[in-house]
């Protein structure tokens, strides 16, 4: 008995997901895909109800609430001044010629504040998911695979039996 | 161009080769033959690795003596193309990234098959992503036997037909000996090597005008005879409405296509957690965005100091205006000085191609093998064979590439790499999206969108003036053009997402609650993660 949880001890260290490269064969051809639900509704038992679980929990639909509060503004934003640009660019370019300061006109303040509004994105959204979404996606990535297995060991006992 | 402007290139190039041949050996001594390990490099590459190497995947040819060409030859217009090519890159960070890396193996049609039923989204999402990655290798290569033929001073058929063989041959050692982590080392080296070479440029241009902006502009106005109009749009892009639109067309293409490019989506599986790969965008932003700011004072300043009207007697679409400007800097094209940078510059552009065309022909094997070859033949296929499959198609391809860049040789192939993000972004990133965020997407609309986004973005450039109805165009002989854009992608984008709506909403299907469960579980939170 001792000898066994000490070799389950090794292998969940091996899987640990701390550990970046785990070895899952998810998404793979050949691999087995869970049972999908039968027609009266109710799903097959399997690692399927863990993700719908977690899905519903809490703490993932913070995390997912967290990531379209920054991601869908930020992204309409950039996307309708990228799309502003281009068609000043066409539309206007009288507009766009007017000198601002020497040789720099407005087209070039544009241009280049497209650069500078892509390097702040890409800085706040960065810094928006290091601080408030990375510790609770890995708590969360915990979970399942804590739940995971805990459901491999009850099928292993049962076939064991 | 003088002989000893050639000799130096010619070693510089060869030492290139002897390098990147050297880490191609070095690589796939110690390899383990896993498919893990073929398209995904064993998945152990540092963010800053990997962003140096989506870096050197993603600025090509066109990026580096293109954009800075066009600056020089049309001004400001020039510059509208790099904006494109550069915010194209929040999308990828903020929608795909992450995402993908969770969600995905290999290619593009991992993501999208996790949810839906396997063997038809495969072979949709399979077919678009050879038919962006070929148009994109076709392009690369003829690119290279005209850029290789003219910066060594000698354009005959013969070198261009030889270079083109040359380049196709490297590629498919690179690809079937080292696989991805070979691929990715060459990136990386090539991605140095032309951050140097922009870096002294830039400086050297710089220095020249004693570090002010605002007299670089101004005389690149002067001498560009334009006056301040070459400081503002519309000289390449004004004119009539239907250039206009076709520029609009360009532009959305260019910012929706990079996320659904297939060599730059297999670039997020190399790092270990969707945070590595978040950070390596991060990286890549850094880097291509600094690039870009460079390539406008590398424009500018051989606008200035060259002169439009030498670089266009070099080459008509200014793509020698770089090599020229290195001469130029160096101290006159008969200088040592003049003849070291101009070989050094002709050197980093020769690397920028192999590198490029070795990351898409990766791409491009890993979906023949993984997605067509899989779901065609999955009884009989395992993972060893899967890999000598891919091997073997990036000989395949390879060999496609040539033929095809021998062919296309003496046509005006720009469009292609305009066609090739045109159909990435109708084809691949509505299917993407929709898997990515969409809860009742299903089978059918899937196939849809991949194929409502392809086979439109195709029919419209086949019945467009590129392909017949102008001199400028395919076969100026026959005339059976009646859509008037030369880039699809303002139609065909939205009909990719519309033929994915619609399929799914006509479809009886139920989509299946679980599976969308774990997509969304596994996109935001990596729990179960390769």
């Amino acid at each position: 008995m001792d000898k066994h949880e000490g070799r389950d001890v090794g292998t969940i260290r091996l899987d640990d997901p701390w550990y970046d490269a785990l070895a899952v064969g998810w998404g793979e051809g050949a691999e087995p895909s869970p049972p999908r639900p039968a027609p009266a509704g109710r799903p097959a038992p399997g690692a399927s109800d863990i993700y719908l679980e977690v899905q519903r929990s809490a703490a993932f639909q913070e995390v997912r609430s967290r990531y379209r509060r920054f991601v869908v503004p930020a992204t309409a934003g950039f996307f309708l001044w990228y799309v502003a640009y281009v068609v000043a660019a066409t539309a206007a370019p009288g507009l766009m010629a007017r000198p601002v300061l020497g040789a720099v006109n407005v087209a070039m303040l544009a241009g280049l504040g497209q650069f500078l509004s892509t390097f702040l994105l890409t800085w706040a959204y960065a810094r928006h998911a290091r601080l408030r979404r990375d510790r609770a996606a890995l708590d969360l990535r915990w979970t399942v695979f804590e739940q995971e297995r805990g459901q491999e060991r009850n099928r292993a006992r049962r076939a064991g039996r | 161009m003088t002989t000893e402007h050639q000799t130096l290139a010619l070693m510089l190039f060869s030492l290139f080769i002897a390098v990147t041949l050297g880490i191609t050996t070095w690589v796939s001594r110690n390899r383990h033959g896993s498919a893990e390990e073929f398209y995904a490099g064993g998945r152990l590459f540092s963010p800053m690795e990997n962003g140096f190497a989506i870096a050197g995947d993603y600025m090509s040819a066109a990026s580096f003596l293109g954009i800075s060409g066009l600056i020089a030859l049309f001004g400001y217009d020039g510059l509208l193309y790099s904006v494109g090519f550069l915010v194209a890159w929040l999308v990828v960070l903020f929608l795909v990234a992450e995402l993908v890396r969770n969600c995905g193996r290999f290619t593009l049609a991992d993501v999208v098959a996790a949810r839906m039923s396997e063997r038809p989204v495969r072979i949709a999402a399979g077919t678009s992503s050879v038919v962006v990655s070929v148009l994109y290798l076709v392009a690369q290569m003829v690119g290279a036997g005209s850029l290789v033929g003219l910066l060594l001073g000698n354009s005959s058929a013969a070198a261009r037909t030889l270079t083109v063989i040359g380049v196709g041959a490297l590629m498919v050692v690179y690809v079937s000996f080292g696989g991805m982590r070979a691929t990715t080392w060459i990136q990386i080296v090539k991605a140095v090597l032309l951050m140097g070479g922009a870096i002294t440029l830039t400086v050297l241009v710089l220095l020249r005008f004693h570090g002010d902006f605002d007299r670089l502009l101004t005389s690149a106005a002067e001498r560009s005879g334009h006056g301040l109009a070459f400081l503002s749009p519309g000289l390449k892009y004004g004119g009539d409405w239907t250039a206009r639109f076709d520029f609009i067309s360009l532009g959305l293409a260019l910012v929706l296509g990079t996320a659904g490019l297939p060599h730059i989506l297999s670039r997020f599986y190399t790092v270990p957690t969707a945070r590595a790969a978040r950070r390596s965008v991060v990286w890549a932003i850094g880097l291509i965005g600094s690039f870009y700011l460079m390539t406008i004072v590398l424009g500018f300043g051989a606008a200035a100091l060259v002169g439009p009207d030498e670089v266009r007697a070099s080459n008509a679409s200014g793509n020698t205006a770089v090599p020229l400007l290195a001469a130029f800097l160096g101290g006159g094209a008969e200088t040592t000085g003049g003849a070291v940078l101009f070989a050094f510059v002709a050197a980093i552009a020769f690397a920028t191609i192999l590198a490029v065309v070795a990351g898409i022909t990766l791409a491009s094997s890993a979906s023949v093998a993984h997605d067509l070859y899989a779901s065609l033949k999955r009884r009989h296929a395992r993972q060893r064979s899967e890999v000598s499959v891919a091997r073997a198609a990036a000989v395949g391809i390879g060999a496609v590439a040539i033929a095809l860049g021998l062919l296309a040789q003496n046509l005006n192939v720009a469009f292609l790499v305009g066609l090739a993000f045109a159909v990435a972004a109708s084809a691949n990133l509505p299917v993407l999206m929709y898997s990515l965020f969409w809860r009742g997407f299903t089978t059918r609309g899937a196939v849809w969108s991949v194929y409502g986004g392809l086979v439109p973005a195709v029919l419209l450039v086949l019945v467009s003036p590129v392909v017949s109805g102008s001199a400028e165009s395919l076969f100026p002989g026959v005339d059976f053009q009646f859509f008037p854009l030369q880039n699809p992608g303002i139609v065909s984008i939205p009909l990719g997402f519309l033929a994915g709506w619609l399929g799914t909403v006509i479809s009886g299907e139920e989509p299946d609650e679980a599976k969308h469960a774990e997509t969304e579980v596994r996109s935001l939170t990596g729990a179960g993660a390769v």
